[in-house]
């Protein structure tokens, strides 16, 4: 520490101020990035895909949501068989 | 197949050109057959750093048009087998580069090439898109600044949904390069630590690039720094390189030389 430094001592260092701010801007973006995340084409693809390994399902059987609930991400899966109970 | 690397910031003037230069040469050295690509139409700077200036006849936008072929654009390094420029045109026309065209060239390269080093242009714009278009992986060079680290989440957001792996569903693998380290600054609580850039953007550390006079010098002399051994930049580039082929090598240069007594009482 240099002389000048000593006169300094007691404030907050600059660069956890600047870490302090960078947090929340990071966060803030990759939030908004979140609500409509790109791999749902291809989850919805992959899903199709297994599904089909047990039941014949029509293409637009598998339907996909992503719904903010607060801070949390809510993966909404909806998935249509048809019905063979007879 | 090549691999093929963007080498991107988003901010200007942080290291991009000098990571590319010293990174494909760093390769070329390990036996790999190496091509780096300048993205940054209207504002060529590889070459100069490369040191290939005066044997620049066709460059990558010619290729793009027809006007060359890659065998004439592309430039052997003269010192380093396995290494190959080309260049970026001088053009002032913003749309000389497009998705096809670069698509073709790559596409091309990549039969030849083991890795293709794709120097990006500053911002986010279309040559910075296009740059970051078909990569396998990206070296996110970031200065530890705020301006800077805040670029390069800006860019690693594109690069997660823009690319085209990202929308093939598959990710672009990023590693952080953390540039112009002063470990004196980061001690005087005056720079962000190589940990907190890491905390806050999250990404696999490659590696730390000191602050060095060395960076200068060789871009004086048009020499990549990675090849002058004696320079702690260079070093620390070389290290990089071993890193990303797998090499397991500690950090260096992170911590602040022990000053002397007159450093020590101006504190400077
Ligand atoms: N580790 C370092 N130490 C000191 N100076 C450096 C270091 N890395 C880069 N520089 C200097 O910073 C300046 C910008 O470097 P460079 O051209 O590589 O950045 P860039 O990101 O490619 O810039 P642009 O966005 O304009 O393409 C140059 O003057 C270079 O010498
Ligand atoms: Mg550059």
């Amino acid at each position: 520490m240099g002389l000048l430094d000593l006169f300094r001592a007691n404030e907050k260092k600059s660069a956890s101020v600047a870490k302090e701010r960078l947090q929340l801007i990071v966060a803030h973006r990759r939030a908004g990035n979140m609500q409509a995340p790109v791999f749902l084409p291809k989850l919805q693809e992959d899903l199709l895909q297994v599904i089909r390994k047990y039941v014949q399902v029509s293409d637009d059987a598998v339907k996909i949501d992503v719904e903010r609930d607060g801070d949390m991400d809510v993966l909404e899966l909806n998935i249509v068989v048809p019905d063979n109970r007879d | 197949m090549a691999k093929i690397i963007v080498v991107t910031s988003g901010k200007g003037g942080v290291g991009k050109t000098t990571t590319s230069a010293s990174f494909a040469c760093g390769l070329a050295q390990r036996g790999h057959k190496t091509v780096v690509i300048d993205f940054d139409v209207g504002l060529r700077n590889l070459d100069l750093i490369m040191g290939c200036e005066r044997r620049v006849v066709y460059d990558f936008v010619n290729v793009i048009h027809g006007e060359a072929n890659l065998r004439q654009a592309l430039i052997k390094d003269k010192r380093f087998d396995n290494l190959y420029i080309l260049a970026a045109s001088q053009t002032r026309d913003k749309d000389a580069l497009t998705q096809d065209g670069v698509g073709k060239v790559l596409e091309e390269l990549s039969k030849e090439f083991d890795f293709i080093i794709c120097d990006s242009p500053a911002g986010i714009e279309k040559g910075a898109m296009l740059a970051m278009h078909f990569a396998d992986e990206a070296l996110v060079v970031t200065n530890p600044e705020v301006s800077s680290v805040r670029d390069s989440d800006r860019v690693l957001g594109i690069l997660q949904s823009k690319t085209k792996l990202a929308m093939e569903g598959k990710g672009v693998k990023e590693h952080l390069v953390l540039t112009r380290y002063s470990p004196q600054r980061v001690a005087q609580g005056e720079m962000l630590s190589v940990d907190d850039v890491q905390e806050i953007l999250a990404v696999e550390l490659l590696g730390v690039i000191p602050e060095s006079q060395s960076v200068l010098n060789s871009s004086n002399a048009g020499l990549p720094v990675i090849a002058e051994p004696s320079a702690d930049a260079g070093q620390a580039y070389s290290d990089v390189v071993d890193r990303f082929l797998g090499e397991d090598k500690p950090m260096r240069f992170l911590s602040a030389e022990k000053k002397g007594l007159l450093g020590r009482f101006f504190g400077s």
